[in-house]
């Protein structure tokens, strides 16, 4: 698969800095500078800091595919444009600047490849196009995605990166929201499981549809998970926001994700889930350390003993 | 660059067709008339009786989304609707505009699921400028609430039948929306933003609100054209705040026809006919073999 350098365009509500949106290598948190190729080899994880930054769809099926197992399917899905929509700029042109910045013909991949050895069916989202916004291209795609997990009784894994529905569809992008959903309906009925990983930023109509009702959800580090964003809410509650306002880690603790998982750990930690999934038993990534005889019954109630006394 | 069908081209003409920019603002004011018949004023006129239900199990009771049990031609049904405060400021206040928090949807879930237990239709009332974006709400899984109400109506196998009666705001409309049959009264507006909310996205200014309506066309008529609603409701000329009484018998004629129609599918059959209508939502082309990515490159 060709690399393709991949525009980062911020469509969306970021409330934080934007560096990013002058200089696509250059880290918004710690200011530290990256060669291109560097940055693709650190899978575009700042080596000071651990920001994660934006990452194409084309490069996160690289990061997370077995190399050369991903087979694309619906790849000449276009919109079609059928409101004729115009704001500042026709919707037509949007497009077009679109797939010349990205390569891509829509804001979304699928097709099916193999992670750790193990088959999966994989729509993964591109920021990069128009804000990764959900149109009806989008939700065909998904659609599409979950027919072929069905079809091969494998699991399906999207990646969400999202602003949200894609305002220039209008009804036609809220329509997406039920249309994904029972896309995901579909893998229930044939008792397949849905791996949810949100990246920056998965919100609005995404995060109110298909990407939350992963069986497994996983997010990056830092990524903002929220339906409104945070701008909307201080707007119209006038409420001071916490700090981590809808940030993954934040999402952890109140419940609504299983893990936080840093990049570095993504392709290994969907390879075990696979694994499990399929029933058969994961192989340990690192050998175990020999382990040491376990505590005998008297070293360990002597053990609790002494807890219990220090606490008085 | 894109091959759009016939079908697309007609689409895009009508939208040019679909009245000038004041007609559509005009739909916008009368579906948000403060004097518009609201979810219980339809409970109150198609219901021979009505018990209403309250409370979400886990947290509270969100006054923005009204559910229960209520006799509908004498059949027994299930009706869970936005609401949205009349009169007072207090009211509209506890009702918080009709935006519900997740605990709304909560409750809808909760009663759509012993619909289907008990095997009554589901008739849903839309109408609400969209969820409450507030910190708690977030904090407590709106978006998480939303998706799950939505699964919960397309997994149903009872009938339902969804009437837009005012503003069907983004994903807090339709999560009370995934009907066999959705029907949307004729001033009624339903989007994936509000108006003023992609004004202020896409130009950068919220008073740009009638040009993004008018871009975006929330119409009845325009969401008819594009297969997203099965039939526009008349109102009363005028709208519906002319003649409240005369507004819930024409509503009511449309829901009885709907029903009927869905009533004589098999149980499973409407849950997989209405997974099918969905999936066929969306307009959308194929790209002509030379001109992709690369080929557009080469032209420039
Ligand atoms: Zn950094």
């Amino acid at each position: 698969m060709a690399e393709i350098s991949v525009n980062i365009q911020r469509d969306g509500d970021d409330p934080r800095p934007t560096t990013a949106r002058k200089d696509p290598n250059t880290c918004p948190t710690c200011r530290s500078h990256y060669r291109a190729d560097e940055l693709v080899a650190l899978l575009r994880v700042c080596r000071q800091c651990g920001h994660h930054f934006v990452v194409g769809a084309r490069e996160r099926i690289a990061q997370l595919c077995d190399p050369g197992s991903f087979v694309e399917h619906a790849a000449d899905l276009r919109s079609a444009d059928p409101l004729a929509f115009i704001d500042l700029k026709a919707y037509a042109d949007r497009l077009t600047d679109a797939e010349l910045a990205t390569g891509l013909g829509d804001a979304i991949t699928v097709g099916v490849g193999t992670i750790g050895g193990s088959p999966t069916a994989l729509a993964v989202m591109d920021f990069g196009f128009l804000g990764g916004s959900m149109g009806s291209v989008v939700g065909e795609k998904l659609a599409v995605a979950s027919d072929l997990a069905v079809a091969r009784g494998v699991p399906l894994i999207a990646v969400a990166a999202s602003g949200g529905a894609r305002m220039q569809e209008n009804i036609l992008a809220l329509m997406q929201m039920a249309k994904t959903v029972m896309a995901i309906d579909q893998l229930r009925d044939a008792r397949l499981p849905f791996i949810s990983v949100c990246t920056h930023p998965t919100t609005g109509g995404v995060i109110a549809s298909f990407a939350a009702l992963g069986d497994v959800t996983l997010a990056e580090p830092d990524a903002l998970m929220s339906f409104a964003g945070p701008r909307v809410v201080q707007d119209t509650t006038k409420e001071r926001l916490p700090d981590d306002f809808g940030r993954s880690h934040a999402n952890l603790r109140l419940g609504h994700v299983d893990a936080v998982v840093p990049r570095s750990e993504l392709a290994a930690t969907l390879a075990r889930l696979l694994r499990l999934f399929a029933g058969s038993i994961p192989e340990p990534v690192v050998p175990a350390p020999p382990r040491a005889a376990p505590p005998s019954l008297g070293q360990r109630l002597a053990s609790l003993f002494r807890r219990g006394a220090s606490r008085g | 660059m894109v091959r759009v069908t016939d079908e697309v081209r007609r689409l895009r003409r009508r939208f040019q067709e679909r009245g000038e920019e004041s007609q559509i603002w005009d739909a916008v004011l009368l579906a948000r008339h403060t004097s518009r018949p609201y979810t219980l004023d339809y409970v109150g006129g198609l219901f021979s009786d009505f018990y209403e239900l309250h409370g979400d199990r886990a947290f509270a009771d969100d006054p923005a989304i009204v559910a229960g049990i209520g006799t509908y031609h004498g059949r027994p049904v299930v009706c869970v609707g936005n609401q949205k405060g009349r009169d007072t400021v207090e009211e509209r206040i506890r009702r918080n505009f009709g935006m519900a928090r997740p605990e709304g949807y909560r409750k809808a879930i909760r009663a759509f699921e012993l619909a289907d237990r008990l095997g009554f239709p589901v008739l849903t009332f839309v109408d609400t400028p969209g969820a409450y974006p507030g910190v708690g709400a977030e904090e407590r899984g709106q978006a998480g609430m939303i998706a799950s109400s939505i699964l919960a109506m397309a997994r149903l196998e009872v009938p339902v039948i969804a009437t837009v009666i005012g503003e069907g705001g983004s994903g807090g409309a339709l999560a009370l929306a995934v009907g066999d049959r959705v029907l949307m009264q004729e001033n009624a507006i339903y989007s994936v933003i509000s108006p003023e909310g992609c004004a202020s996205i896409l130009w950068k200014d919220a008073a740009q609100a009638r040009k993004a309506a008018y871009a975006f066309r929330p119409t009845a008529a325009s969401c008819l054209d594009l297969g997203v609603i099965d039939a526009v409701v008349a109102e009363p000329s005028g709208g519906a705040h002319k003649d409240h009484e005369r507004a819930i018998r024409l509503v009511d004629v449309a829901i009885s026809a709907a029903l009927d129609e869905v009533l004589a599918l098999a149980p499973r059959d409407r849950r997989l006919a209405r997974r099918a209508k969905f999936r066929r939502m969306g307009v959308w082309g194929t790209a002509e073999p030379d001109t992709t990515a690369s080929g557009l490159a080469a032209e420039r």
